[in-house]
């Protein structure tokens, strides 16, 4: 970015500071995404093991089995749940669900669309993801 | 004999006498002959009812004549003095050093806005935004040539609308959204909020053609509900409420 | 194609991908984790003809989400005409080129030929 566009670029794209909850779920909602991403391509990747028939599978399985693994898979579930909850909660809210209704502002000039529900709804995405990777955890290290 | 008239001797308001004094860090940077900016500091006496435009035109009056800042009004009505203070965009007469709970503010020109000088920036770009959703009244007749006096407007038509009616033109929220943070082409909160401003006031006819306008890969698909805009705006404008409203009627929520 | 229909289909798939993603985990949760994992088990749901073409369903539906994700992430970081274009250019041909090599997989654990 050049110093004659003054833009803040990615610092300040990534930044989740000074603007609440909301710019928050919208930074983690990235990271999220972006972690799935490089997820899903190794998972295809790697699920292609099963052509080499047992002797690759098993191999996969050496490698992915492990703590190291299961810890990836952990912060991946992590991920799948914040990017679905939240995601639903922003489709939602594209679409003007729950944005609150037009009216004549009044001091102190609180946002209407920045409400509880939307909030409730970046919170909940939050605890349901740290839920299921406590889940995820019992499960895998479990066995 | 011709008169020579001398500079009358500037009467000082009342000086402030307060014991309580903040930092205050400007941010100084000239792009014709600076490579980056640098920040000078100044200590200045404030009063519970002080606010930042004060302090910087305090320190303009008795400390540095050359800070360039942009003003007006004094009172949040012209959005002229929009500027990053202690890293969040305000209004510099809106804000009480009080209510900024710190001995230290530093203030710098709004982001993702090209600087003059010092604090004042660039409008251009935000204007071309603005112009380029129209924002005016398109329909065919006109309140001159129709039969009826003006076109009526019930208090609940005038409700759907009215709240971003109120945009003063900041530029606060366009400082604040984190895709104008990278994306130089996005269209930007303040154009999208004046959309639906247009679109929501019965008396227009011309939805199809701004929804058109928008939808592009730089337009309103690029804003994603992070809701920045709105946290800063300093008029109630909620710019978010306004731009998912909008996207409602492209999503097919809303017709 | 207009954006409004690209950004209809980035929800369309991300709602549909959600149910089934869901039916996938479960199968891993309801046989055991571990023992859902053995070669053998892995094999029996890639011969079962409704749960492969489930696989591929996600498969589609994933990589089309997730590369448009990734497009509107590189086409806000910069701008330009010819960055644009190789952009989206490239996020479709990834895209394609995904679908093809987990096709791959599906179709020929399915036929029986691993």
């Amino acid at each position: 970015m050049t110093q004659d566009e003054n833009k803040e670029g990615i610092g300040g794209m990534i930044n989740p500071r000074r603007y609440g909850i909301e710019r928050v779920a919208y930074w983690l909602m990235r990271l999220s995404g972006l972690g799935l991403l490089a997820y899903f391509i190794a998972h295809i990747y790697e699920t292609s093991n099963i052509l080499r028939g047992q002797v690759g599978w098993d191999e996969l399985m050496e490698m992915t089995s492990t703590t190291e693994g299961h810890i990836i898979l952990t912060l991946v579930i992590g991920m799948c749940v914040f990017h679905t909850v939240n995601g639903v909660r922003v489709m939602l809210g594209h679409g003007g669900v729950g944005v609150g209704k037009p009216s004549r502002p009044d001091y102190p000039y609180d946002p209407a669309s920045q409400n509880y529900r939307h909030k409730i709804g970046i919170y909940s995405a939050i605890v349901l993801a740290a839920v299921a990777m406590m889940y995820g955890m019992a499960v895998m290290f479990g066995e | 004999m011709a008169q020579v008239s001398s500079i009358a001797e500037e009467q000082t308001s009342t000086p402030l006498s307060s014991s309580k004094s903040i930092t205050l860090r400007i941010s100084r940077y000239n792009p014709k002959h600076d490579d980056s900016s640098i920040f000078t500091e100044f200590s200045v006496p404030y009063e519970k009812w002080t606010t930042v435009l004060d302090v910087i035109l305090e320190v303009k009056k008795h400390f540095d004549h050359s800070v360039a800042v942009r003003y007006s009004c004094r009172q949040a009505s012209c959005g002229s003095c929009g500027m990053m203070i202690n890293g969040k965009p305000k209004l510099a007469c809106f804000t009480k050093i009080t209510e900024l709970n710190s001995n230290v503010i530093t203030v710098e020109p709004m982001s993702n806005f090209p600087i003059i000088r010092d604090l004042a920036v660039k409008f251009e770009r935000m204007f071309e935004s603005h112009h380029k959703i129209k924002p005016y009244l398109i329909r065919d007749d006109s309140e001159i040539e129709s039969d009826e006096k003006e076109f009526l407007q019930s208090p609940k038509e005038v409700e759907q609308y009215i709240q971003f009616a109120n945009c003063i033109k900041c530029g606060l929220c366009n400082s604040a959204c984190p895709t104008m943070a990278t994306d130089s082409s996005f269209v930007g909160p303040q154009a999208l909020a004046q959309a639906y401003r247009y679109v929501a006031d019965s008396r227009d006819k011309g939805k199809d053609t701004r929804l058109k306008i928008i939808d592009e890969s730089h337009g309103i698909w690029r804003c994603h509900f992070a809701g920045s805009c709105s946290q800063v705006c300093p008029k109630g404008v909620d710019p978010a409420m306004g731009i998912q409203l909008l996207r409602g009627y492209l999503l097919g929520f809303r017709s | 194609m207009r954006e409004s229909t690209i950004m209809k289909i980035h929800y369309g798939t991300a709602i549909a991908a959600v149910a089934l993603v869901a039916v996938h985990v479960l199968m891993r949760l309801t046989q055991g984790f571990a023992e859902s994992l053995e070669f053998e088990n892995v094999l029996a749901n890639y011969k079962f003809v409704p749960y492969a073409i489930m696989l591929e369903l996600i498969l589609v539906l994933l990589s089309i989400h997730g590369f448009n994700g990734l497009r509107v992430i590189l086409l806000e970081l910069k701008q330009g005409k010819t960055y644009e274009k190789a952009v989206s250019y490239g996020c479709l041909a990834a895209m394609i080129g995904l679908i093809a090599y987990g096709s791959r997989t599906i179709i020929v654990t399915n036929m029986g030929m691993v």
